[in-house]
């Protein structure tokens, strides 16, 4: 897990690096797979179905950019302008483990308003770093990542999870940012040796989102903006390791 | 790469053939045919499926090719 885990994040460091203006989502794509082959490794995303989407998913790598959420699915037309927020979700399986992380990063200069949405969605997956350890009940956690997100005026996706990781990419537990009856009845209590992927996403406007004609890209309701981070982060005697971080 | 929250997924389909033990093959508006057997509820009250109806099936997000009838429209 450990390796594959530096794989995802010598990759997105990369697709930071050439991601600018003018370049297409289908750009990071292609840099994405030659990475992920040249590591050994086996691409996650590509092939995943899902029952709303005629076909399964073309990408190696989300690319979700302002108001899409997630599943942005890369393409020579989406070309990257100054002021743009792009997401990149990205994830592999190497000697048969995964890992899966996700960045929000700047295209040129952005407004105050989306540097903000980034840096709480980036606190908000922070406040869940800080706070995992053996015994810690998520709800309690992901309480405190709700609280803080909406205490700044953003709202947090609802129909969306994030999951445990291990030899598949999806696990249980699911790993939700907010606290519902569902997870106060039944909570997860974190023990040594759980692996989770933490997903926060926070939207600008409402938490509602729509998912597109494709069946895959999810965008927000009302069209604002959109930011998520994640890590695959492991439980460890007396608190957590980032497996995903370069 | 997120989850979906919801354990099941409501969608339309077309029934295309009818199979032994109250099992239909339905194809989904995507284009994608799963089996579908009819759910208790319709069962009970007697709403019989047949080849050409517009249905609404029920599926998990962990097995794409079965699902659930649910609605005759």
């Amino acid at each position: 897990m450990h390796r594959a885990g530096a794989v995802v994040a010598d990759v997105l460091s990369k697709l930071q690096t050439i991601a600018a203006p003018g370049v297409t989502t289908a750009d990071l794509d292609e840099e994405a797979m030659r990475m992920t082959l040249a590591a050994g490794a086996e691409a996650l995303f590509k092939g995943v179905l899902s029952p709303q989407a005629k076909i399964p998913f073309p990408g190696v790598v989300c690319a979700s950019v302002n108001e899409q959420v997630v599943h942005g699915v890369p393409s020579r037309e989406a070309v990257l302008r100054a002021g743009d927020i792009l997401s990149i979700d990205f994830g592999v399986r190497l000697d048969g483990y995964c890992g899966d992380a996700a960045v929000t990063i700047p295209i040129g200069e952005i407004s105050a308003e989306r540097r903000r949405l980034m840096e709480v969605t980036r606190e908000v997956l922070d406040i869940a770093i800080a706070r995992m350890k053996p015994g810690a009940r998520w709800s309690q956690i992901a309480g405190v990542m709700q609280r803080h997100a909406e205490s700044a005026g953003f709202s947090v996706v609802r129909d969306f999870v994030g999951h445990g990781i291990g030899t598949k990419m999806h696990e249980d537990p699911k790993v939700p940012n907010f606290v519902s009856d569902e997870l106060l009845a039944e909570d997860i209590v974190l023990t040594e040796g759980m692996i989770l992927a933490v997903e926060p996403m926070i939207n600008a406007g409402t938490g509602g989102v729509r998912t597109l004609a494709n069946g895959w890209t999810v965008v927000t309701r009302d069209g604002k903006s959109s930011a998520h981070f994640e890590h695959t982060i492991a439980v460890v005697r007396g608190g957590n390791e980032v497996l995903t971080r370069s | 790469m997120v989850m979906t929250k919801k354990d099941s997924i409501r969608l339309q389909a077309k029934v295309i053939e009818a199979l032994p033990n109250a099992m239909f093959r339905v194809e989904l508006e995507n284009g994608h045919k799963v089996l579908a057997h009819v759910s208790g509820k319709m069962r009970m009250n007697f709403i019989r499926i047949l080849p050409g109806d517009l249905v609404t099936v029920e599926m998990s997000p962990y097995d794409l090719n079965r699902g659930r009838i649910v609605l005759r429209h």
